[in-house]
């Protein structure tokens, strides 16, 4: 397979003496939802600001999209599009006046923003909700709009940082194929979450500890290889080997 | 037996929203009681009413015995509390957020170190460290401590596992279980389905409604249809042919599986063959035990 | 009360450990103070002065020698009538003009007195003030020679002090009470307010109320460590502006410092009001600077008299506490008045921290909402 879309080799980041990443290879692939997960500290955050264009690495290459993190970050940022569980919609703007911002910052011309605006809401039923304020919508709703702002500009990958966090288990799955679906047209999804009942949903997984990958597989095959019933008890046999899982029955 | 909390009918709206809606349930003393569900299902205003910090439109309550309205007082003294943001002072080192706390509720660390001792051994280590240099696992675990420092009789932890990594949270899970032999009755709140295993019993809460309340087992067991899982390595186009099938009832992404349910309850070839038409040569269907989540998930599809 | 000192402890704790603010708390001032001290001069050099001799006799003649020669002094010119003291104003080399009536010496041989007048350019308040008082030391020590060691108060000269443009002389001193309401107005209800808020915002406000701490507990928690700060404040002014500029307080120190600490707690009140209608730090802060920062620095007399604002701006400024505060500071500190002349303002200060305290109590929530 030669559709990788991010490239990883030997990536080195430090801060100081600190050593954040410790040499990282590992490829993405198109339309992959790739899991990237790690305990806090792990330095988790300092690689995707790496591959997302923020922090320049201190050595190794990292291709993403295409182009060279440490000198093409401006390219890279119009191919990458972000969402937060956090933040990621102005609660005080509108549906439309969101929607449109995100259009025009990504240098979508204003027609291609209103047909967008109209595929969307026609697609996730949000007709009614056009003009109303991010603040008012339920939850749900938001998570799934927050998502679709961040694909409007159809980038070569999105990456989402624990997107179903405290969703409710209906909108959740409905979360997840719009994810499925975005794969499907060949959007690589890049997951980064502490919650390891949403990495299962990932198509492979890598997992982070001090500064490492120390795992990366397909979650089938990982459970497999720790003989582990979940990725939960492979991320808690992988971190620390003596604590039990939150599953012991 | 003495119930710790009692409350029936208990409602609560802010403006037009109703974040609370007629909740009634009891917990017993020295259980760890959890409410599950998503944000925004009331979980923090009905805790927010325990602890006497909101007072219920309509309903009564009546937590170790006293009225949360006119014993307020009293029943302060008595009630551990986490809020949902660790309620610790960054600025403050790790020691003086712990001494502060206990200053503050009349004792003093040294009083009920026994409680504290196997959260807090954790963290001694790093006893002069401001608390907001603490990492997410840190803080919790200084947060349980302070809120435990008085040897409250009920210890209300409002989604104290939330932003904390696997290992942390299996951690803070395993302390709690060993509190229990403490004779401390402990209510908390969490989003995350798999945390209901690690509670005697659980409240599934939804919409400012309880959905149902039992043991994590027998709220499993009440899943009413069979439940099976299929894999396929195309998983969107799976579950769109799952649920294009005429005998499906449902059909869900669930990790890396799809969790289905049949009218009938039973596969036969005719839903191998949709498949093979959908273009899933792969599938491979076989029948699993329901989650929480599985049934979570039932009752939310449920109609009133 | 074990309970309400571990309170206050806390408090403390948050205070010094976040020593960027308490920098600028003490070192605000103070570099203001010393800033004006060392940006005015004590001392004069050959200061411009002009000469209206109307009398033209060998007295004033000599007391004028006397005062170009030594060396404070330079004559700019020599005026002939009196509607020449504008003229040599506007030219702006000349502070100030010394004034012989008509017939000065053979009054003064005569009667034993006879009247100078000083006019100083009051637009430059700290020159005038100095200019003026070289002047009037050298007339005294002209006089006393006059009249010999035997009888030193046979002569008197009657000098006569007149400003011009700037009638009040709103000196550097004037600046001082300015500092001390704005600061303390600053401290007091600023970081009270913003230090409540803060509890709000990281959700151990949650924690506190669920404790056994009573409110009133907690309020007075959170005043008493700035109450102390405010007053180290007060006397931090004073010392270094008595210590820089020589600023005397002239009426009663204890009175002074008694008025302080009654506008500081007047302060701390309206600190703790603001904090219940506020939920966020940035909430308490947009309150505290826009609401009671700019009215202080510009309504309350600080920069721009009252006397001279259109009428509405006096109305305003009447609901101002620091503008009542300025006017007790000023009362003592420079024209060194009592409680007698003061008591209105005291009285008004008395009733709003009342006022304040009322409503905080009652507004401050023993619950959420």
């Amino acid at each position: 397979m030669d559709n990788k879309v991010i490239k990883v080799r030997n990536l080195v980041k430090r801060f100081g003496k600190f050593v954040a990443n410790d040499n990282l290879t590992f490829d993405v692939h198109e339309g992959e939802i790739f899991g990237f997960l790690g305990a806090n500290g792990a330095g988790k955050t300092t690689a995707i600001r790496i591959l997302s264009g923020l922090l320049e690495p201190t050595s190794g290459e990292v291709i993403v999209a295409g182009f060279n993190a440490g000198r093409e970050s401006e390219q890279i940022k119009k191919n990458i599009g972000y969402m937060c569980q956090k933040f990621s919609l102005y609660e005080d703007l509108t549906v439309k006046e969101n929607i449109t911002l995100y259009g025009g910052i990504y240098g979508l011309k204003t027609s291609v923003i209103r047909n967008r605006i109209h595929e969307l809401l026609e697609k996730l039923h949000f007709r009614e909700y056009e003009n109303r304020l991010i603040s008012a919508l339920p939850l749900g709703l938001r998570q799934k709009l927050a998502f679709s702002v961040a694909v409007l500009h159809e980038p070569k990958i999105v990456f989402l940082d624990e997107p179903t966090g405290g969703v409710d288990p209906i909108t959740r799955r409905q979360f997840w194929e719009m994810i499925y679906e975005t794969a499907a047209k060949g959007i690589t999804v890049f997951v980064t979450t502490h919650y390891m009942d949403e990495a299962e949903y990932c198509d492979r997984i890598s997992i982070m500890s001090e500064g490492k990958i120390v795992a990366l597989d397909t979650p089938e095959n990982l459970k497999k290889q720790f003989n582990a019933g979940t990725v939960e008890e492979v991320f808690i046999k992988i971190a620390r080997p003596n604590i039990s899982p939150i599953h012991n029955s | 037996m003495y119930k710790t909390i009692e409350s029936s009918g208990i409602s609560k709206s802010f403006g037009p929203t109703k974040a609370l809606d007629e909740i009634s349930f009891s917990v017993n003393e020295s259980e760890v009681f959890g409410f599950i569900g998503p944000d925004g299902a009331g979980k923090t205003t009905l805790f927010r009413i325990i602890t006497t910090l909101l007072l219920p439109d309509k309903g009564e309550i009546k937590v170790l015995g006293l009225d949360c309205k006119a014993d307020y007082k009293k029943l302060r003294k008595n009630i551990g509390y986490m809020p949902g943001r660790f309620s610790l002072y960054q600025d403050l080192t790790v020691e003086e957020n712990l001494n502060f706390y206990a200053t503050v509720f009349g004792t003093t660390i040294e009083e009920n170190y026994d409680l504290i001792s196997d959260i807090y051994s954790h963290i001694e280590p790093f006893k002069k460290r401001l608390a907001g240099k603490l990492s997410g696992g840190m803080k919790q675990k200084l947060a349980l401590s302070c809120a435990l420092i008085h040897k409250p009789e009920l210890l209300v932890l409002d989604e104290p596992t939330t932003g904390v990594d696997a290992v942390s949270r299996s951690e803070f899970w395993d302390m709690l279980a060993k509190l229990r032999q403490h004779k401390i009755t402990i209510l908390v709140s969490t989003p995350y389905m798999d945390e209901a295993m690690r509670c005697d019993r659980v409240a599934l809460i939804q919409g400012g409604k309880i959905l149902a309340i039992d043991t994590p087992q027998k709220i499993r067991e009440g899943f009413s249809k069979k439940l099976f899982s299929a894999r396929a390595s195309e998983k969107y186009k799976l579950i769109k042919a799952l649920k294009q099938f005429h005998n499906t009832l449902t059909a869900y992404p669930f990790g890396d599986s799809v969790h289905v349910t049949f009218m009938n309850d039973t596969i036969d070839d005719s839903l191998y063959d949709h498949l093979k038409t959908s273009g899933i040569n792969d599938a491979y269907i076989t029948e699993t035990e329901a989650g929480i989540e599985d049934r979570f998930l039932e009752l939310m599809n449920k109609p009133e | 009360m074990k309970r309400f000192l571990g309170f206050v402890k806390k408090e403390f704790l948050h205070i010094f450990r976040d020593y960027r603010t308490l920098f600028i708390l003490f070192g605000i001032p103070a570099a203001q103070i010393l800033i004006f001290g060392y940006a005015v001069s004590t001392e004069i050099k050959n200061a411009g002065v002009a000469i209206l001799d109307l009398s033209h006799d060998e007295i004033t003649l000599k007391l004028t020698d006397k005062i170009i020669s030594s060396g404070f002094f330079k004559r700019t010119e020599n005026l002939l009538d009196y509607n020449d003291i504008d003229r040599v104003f506007r030219k702006g080399k000349t502070k100030a003009v010394i004034i012989f009536e008509k017939g000065f010496g053979k009054k003064l041989v005569s009667e034993g007195n006879a009247a100078l007048s000083i006019i100083a350019d009051g637009s430059e308040p700290n020159t005038a003030t100095l200019v003026t008082n070289y002047t009037l030391a050298i007339v005294n020590d002209f006089s006393t020679e006059l009249a010999g060691p035997g009888n030193p108060n046979s002569i008197r000269i009657k000098p006569e002090v007149t400003m011009f443009y700037n009638p009040n002389l709103k000196s550097h001193f004037m600046f001082v009470p300015g500092v001390i309401t704005l600061i303390l107005i600053l401290i007091c209800a600023l970081m009270t307010s913003v230090t409540i808020a803060r509890e709000k915002e990281f959700g151990t406000m949650e924690v506190l109320l669920v404790s056994p701490l009573r409110p009133i507990q907690i309020i007075i928690g959170k005043v008493m460590p700035y109450f102390f700060l405010s007053f180290i404040n007060v006397l931090l002014i004073l010392g270094l502006s008595w210590l820089v500029f020589g600023l005397p307080v002239k009426g009663s120190l204890v009175l002074l410092l008694g008025e302080s600490m009654l506008y500081i707690l007047m302060s701390l009140t309206l600190g703790i009001f603001i904090s219940t209608v506020s939920d966020t730090m940035q909430q308490a802060i947009f309150i505290s600077l826009i609401g009671l920062m700019l009215p202080t620095i510009l309504l309350s007399g600080f920069i721009f008299p009252i006397e001279n604002m259109p009428e509405i701006y006096d109305y305003i400024s009447m609901i101002l506490p620091p503008r009542y505060f300025i006017s007790i500071i000023k009362n003592i500190m420079i024209k060194g008045t009592g409680i007698m002349f003061i008591w209105k303002e005291t009285l008004i200060l008395i009733l709003m921290t009342l006022f304040f305290i009322g409503i905080s109590v009652r507004k401050f929530k023993i619950r959420l909402e």
